[in-house]
């Protein structure tokens, strides 16, 4: 087998060595019963990796690449042009196939990145702090309304309807375990996000208000008049961004007011992979929430000869340290998506971030445009980034399926986010990046004319 | 004014119906650089025996425990900004906390400064 | 070919007092170069992408266009590869050596693994797409669980959990959600003293009390004090809703005596949680379903292969008993008789569960976003397809193999303290007794450092001394474990005896050792732009008091 460089030869020398007669000396403690006699049933013998690769890619066959059609999905995964160079660097044995940097001596190179990764998304998000990234975008979610209650020493989080559904159900099926109390509301169809019936829903109890920024129908909701209502209140203002390329366009959160700012970093450098392995952002505005914060924090510091180096550090806060009383049980992050990420933010640079956020904006306002001319549909939108919704009268899920047999990828349908609120289901949640050509949208707009005709 | 110790290696100075909490030179040094100290909140109540600060070095976390019951009344906001003071000043200037004493006979099970030593020597 | 080094060529030693050298006006050492932050050598007006330039011109953004610079550098692309490619030489890898972290599974990561993860149809595939048009992705998860299943004897398994401690909180809650269904609130979780810490933390957020279970002098689960523990009334008396075990343990022994521990748990009607991040010593020997294991996660990045990438993505499925299977958190896949393979989600879960399972499926509900570690999946299964089923025998065997060639070639020089008890699994755990007065684990490990080998996982299990826990995998050849065995011989020949020079170790690592306590005490955790107030970017507005910790 090509992966297990023992001999026979080899096995038995080392046997003699340890000073037992045959394998199974050494697994003496399993009982014997209990061991297998032969082979997992079913389970070919090894294969060679043409036989392997074969088998795999004739699974690929059977889905549609985006890159294969006209595409417009979004809703919390964003497809974008990944330079080459990204790809290249990740795959250096040196970063693919290295540990969490625990001996920073010899793990000086993640850990480096790391420190720009944290600086590169502070920056972005406004913050004065962000870790060195977690699950993805929904445990991050969750983990910042856990953390608003320990600061606050509340149990009460009110979540926007705005917020991604799948983040929202994240955030509801954890608190059903530390009983706080989630309230919740489904989005509305209006062109601008409700913000006065939100701020409603704010009272003494609240330890936090998650809004999403730009929300899940893809408008922009005026974040500084909710963290005001939200401080007066004592609560902390939680904003999820998914889409970090738009925040190459439109004020960060934390400029704006936000105490934490979470989300998910995929759009940049990590690829769309069928939903994972993604990227969780997570930033505070105050540095002195650093202390409640979960998962790895990287920091500067000097070595025993005066030279720049970086640490994991803060790591009392965690459940190797603090077990039972640690800020989380998360024990890893997203390096490798973080390198994606960073590498990916290095390459544009500010100058290509808003370049890139210009342009996706711009080929975005033009499919509005273009769709909104197809008899049936209406734009709901009265804010967008690159991502809106419109409304097709009767169930978007039918048109999607049936536009996908079509080979077009028209978008994500609010029925498939929301099946259990009817009222929602004629919406479709149409995302466009500079991968979008101007032919795709015009393919889409003749495709949705044909099929509500 | 007095100073009792306790099995936790906690220190306490008794002034009237206050007193002032910290920890002991061999706890400090057992600890080794201390990096963070979490003090309690002003106002708040604290039991005898329960966790009332915690004091961190890079690799641990440590609770510190009230050696009576009170009410705090001052934190050592001089820990925030340099919590190496516990290590260079445990029994002076790194001292954690104040508080009122809710009853003076729970100070009647610690240990004076010789039975402290002898303890420290045992372990 | 057990001996590639025929000639038997080795490297010069230098001569004592020679090895620091001149200095460099650099600060370079030949081909270890120093490399600056990307924020010391970027600009903001540099960028490595072409992109269009901006027209201008109306915007929809609703009045809320950034306006202040947002302090990002940005490199050319040969700026940008030389970046990080000298960062690069900075780590270990187990692409330039053995990587013996106990727990941890560093073995050699398949680039076969790493090609087909970037076919377009899984790498380019969206989540939400029309499960039509991604049949062959479902296929992918439904035949790895169906594999993941059979290789631990199980019933079920949730593929959603992110990581090793994420698939620990959903076994925990699965059981959780078993016990509410059943109307039996239970309020504690026993784990032993020597568990992973994500165990009592797993088990703390889920609203229970942790307890410690008391291990033998022989380093196993004391089958004694737990049976006290549960107390023999029987279900109805009984608080303990579950024992997390990890076995084969964290000192790197088989719990001989599972079954019965499970049988004693199960009669007090609680759940037995294994940690699965030892399977790679048993995986094709030994199905923890046989053994009477309720839920286990697995973790892909260990015993499957996918890479650590420095830190995560990794991916932690957990296998589930039948009791346990109905609770698993949506979505899920599931393979009907026609061979279709279904997306269970919110939408149809109950038509879904009403048509094919009874009705039976009662998620506890949704984990995260979207349907799981994809990425890892594709790794995995090509990783199981390889070995198959006579390969995975073997790797657990020769990793096995390996580590006890381990501790029985190096138990005259380090201590191992439960070498008496048995075969050790697929690692061997030494402490530091024997050392020199002064000198530490951590002593030992930075001098491995320097010669050249990453150190194993230090001061764990906690229930030992200067713990070190070596792990060194299947895919070591023997010659290279030799060199690793010398090396650590010699290391611990010098501890034993002393040597001083070990205190300041490592001396040719990139870094000498770092200042934990400076960057703890005064953390510097972004970067700051010179004259920028400490840790606030500028135009940040200050929080205002309240809600303050």
């Amino acid at each position: 087998m090509r992966y297990l460089p023992l001999t026979d030869a080899d096995r038995s020398a080392m046997l003699d060595k340890i000073g037992v007669a045959d394998i199974d000396a050494l697994f003496a403690d399993v009982p014997a019963e209990a061991r297998l006699s032969g082979p997992i049933a079913g389970l070919p013998l090894h294969q060679g990796e043409m036989a392997v690769e074969r088998h795999i890619r004739a699974l690929s066959k059977k889905n549609l690449a985006a890159g294969d059609a006209p595409f417009f999905c979004g809703a919390g995964a964003y497809r974008h042009h990944i330079p080459a160079s990204v790809d290249h660097i990740i795959q250096r044995g040196e970063f693919l196939t290295a540990y969490t940097p625990y001996q920073p001596e010899i793990a000086q190179g993640t850990l480096q990145m790391l420190f720009e990764f944290q600086s590169q998304v502070a920056r972005l998000y406004g913050c004065a702090v962000a870790n060195a990234s977690m699950y993805d975008g929904s445990t991050a979610c969750w983990e910042a309304v856990a953390m608003a209650g320990r600061i606050t020493r509340r149990k009460r989080a009110v979540l926007s309807g705005g917020l991604h559904p799948h983040y929202a159900e994240t955030v509801r099926t954890m608190a059903k375990f530390t009983e706080d109390e989630i309230a919740d509301a489904p989005p509305t169809l209006n062109g601008t996000p409700d913000n006065a019936a939100l701020i409603a829903r704010i009272d003494d109890q609240t330890s936090c208000v998650v809004v999403q920024y730009p929300d899940i129908l893809g408008r922009i909701p005026d974040l500084a008049a909710i963290a005001d209502a939200a401080h007066a209140r004592g609560a902390l203002l939680i904003a999820v961004n998914t889409e970090p390329v738009a925040l190459g366009a439109i004020l960060s959160p934390g400029e704006l007011g936000a105490d934490i700012v979470v989300g998910e970093g995929q759009a940049l450098g990590v690829g769309l992979q069928f939903g994972g392995p993604y990227l969780g952002l997570f930033a505070v505005r105050d540095p002195r929430h650093v202390r409640q914060m979960p998962g790895r924090l990287c920091g500067e510091t000097v070595d025993a000869g005066g030279k720049r180096g970086f640490v994991l550090t803060l790591s009392t806060r965690e459940q190797h340290i603090r077990r039972e009383k640690a800020t989380s049980n998360i024990c890893t992050n997203s390096g490798l998506c973080a390198l994606a990420f960073s590498v990916h933010l290095t390459l544009l640079g500010e100058e290509g971030l808003r370049r890139l956020a210009a342009e996706n904006h711009r080929l975005a306002c033009l499919a509005a445009e273009r769709l909104a001319k197809v008899p049936g549909v209406e734009l709901l939108n009265d804010s967008f980034f690159n991502e809106f919704t419109v409304l097709l009268g009767g169930d978007a899920r039918a048109v999607v399926r049936r536009l996908a047999d079509r080979k077009v990828l028209a978008g994500v349908s609010l029925g498939r986010l929301y099946p259990a609120h009817e009222a929602l289901h004629q919406g479709l949640v149409v995302a466009v990046t500079e991968t979008t050509s101007e032919d795709d949208i015009e393919r889409l707009a003749l495709a949705l004319q044909e099929e509500l005709a | 004014m007095p100073r009792y110790f306790t099995d936790e290696h906690e220190w306490i100075d008794v002034d009237g119906d206050t007193a002032t909490v910290g920890i002991t030179d061999y706890a400090q040094s057992q600890l080794g650089d201390i990096v963070f100290v979490e003090l309690p909140q002003v106002g708040s109540a604290v039991a005898k025996g329960k966790d009332a600060a915690v004091v961190e070095s890079v690799k641990a976390a440590s609770d510190v425990y009230a050696p009576i019951t009170g009410e705090v009344t001052e934190a050592n906001g001089a820990l925030e900004d340099d919590p190496a003071l516990v290590n260079s000043s445990p029994e002076d200037g790194g001292w954690f906390f104040k508080l009122t004493i809710s009853d003076k006979s729970e100070l009647e099970g610690l240990m004076d400064a010789a039975a402290y030593k002898s303890f420290c020597d045992s372990l | 070919m057990s001996a590639p080094n025929a000639s038997g060529w080795k490297p010069g030693t230098p001569v004592a007092g020679t090895d620091s050298g001149p200095s460099t006006s650099t600060g370079n050492r030949a081909l270890m170069l120093e490399e600056p932050l990307i924020f010391e050598i970027g600009t903001t007006r540099t960028t490595g992408v072409d992109l269009p330039d901006p027209i201008g011109g109306e915007t929809r953004l609703g009045g809320f266009a950034r306006k202040n610079a947002i302090g990002l550098p940005g490199l050319s692309e040969p700026e940008a590869v030389r970046h990080y490619t000298r960062l690069s030489r900075q780590n270990y890898a187990i692409d330039l050596g053995l990587f013996p972290l106990g727990s941890c599974t560093m073995k050699h990561n398949p680039r076969l693994n790493e090609k087909v993860a970037r076919m377009p149809g899984f790498a380019d595939v969206h989540p939400l797409q029309p499960v039509d048009t991604v049949r062959g992705a479902l296929e992918v998860i439904n035949e790895l669980a169906f594999w993941l299943i059979e290789l631990t004897g199980m019933h079920g398994v949730a593929m959603t959990p992110k990581a090793g401690a994420h698939g620990e909180l959903c076994g925990i809650l699965c059981i959780r959600a078993a016990l509410e269904a059943r109307g039996d609130a239970r309020e504690v979780i026993l784990v032993p003293e020597s568990a992973h810490g994500t165990n009592p933390a797993t088990a703390a957020f889920a609203g229970y009390r942790v307890e410690d279970i008391p291990a033998t002098a022989e380093g196993r689960v004391d089958l004694g004090a737990l049976k006290a523990r549960l107390g023999a009334g029987g279900p109805d008396s009984c608080d303990v809703a579950a024992v997390m075990i990890t076995n084969p343990n964290t000192c790197g022994l088989f719990e001989r005596d599972m079954k019965a521990i499970s049988d004693a748990v199960h009669a007090a009607g609680a759940f037995v949680y294994c940690d699965g991040a030892n399977f790679n010593a048993i995986v094709g020997k030994v199905r923890p379903g046989d053994l009477g294991v309720d839920a286990m996660h697995i973790n892909l990045h260990k015993t499957f292969s996918t890479p650590h990438g420095g830190g995560g993505p990794g991916s932690g499925p957990v296998v589930l008993s039948e009791a346990l299977a109905p609770y698993g958190p949506l979505p899920y896949t599931a393979r009907t008789s026609d061979g279709v393979v279904h997306l269970v989600e919110e939408e149809d879960a109950e038509a879904f569960s009403a048509e094919h399972f009874g009705g039976r499926m009662a998620s506890f509900g949704r984990m995260s976003a979207f349907h799981g570690q994809m990425g890892m999946f594709t790794r995995a299964l090509t990783y199981i397809l390889s070995h198959g089923a006579d390969g995975l025998k073997q790797v657990a065997e020769d990793a096995v193999l390996n580590a006890n060639y381990v501790l029985r070639t190096l138990e005259d020089v380090l201590d191992a303290p439960f070498g008496a008890s048995g075969p050790c699994m697929h690692e061997a755990l030494f402490s530091d007794k024997g050392f020199a007065q002064g000198l530490s684990t951590l002593d030992l490990a930075k001098g491995l450092i320097d010669e050249g080998f990453h150190p194993m996982t230090m001061y764990f299990p906690l229930v030992v001394h200067g713990a070190m826990l070596v792990e060194p995998t299947e895919t070591e050849s023997k010659a290279g474990l030799d060199q690793f065995i010398a090396a650590l011989r010699s290391v611990a020949e010098r501890a034993r005896a002393g040597d001083e020079s070990l205190k300041t170790a490592p001396h040719f690592a990139p870094r000498r050792r770092l200042d934990e306590t400076l960057a703890a005490r005064k953390p510097i955790l972004a970067f700051q732009d010179a004259g920028q107030a400490a840790g606030v970017p500028p135009g940040t507005p200050q929080l205002s008091e309240q809600g303050g910790s």
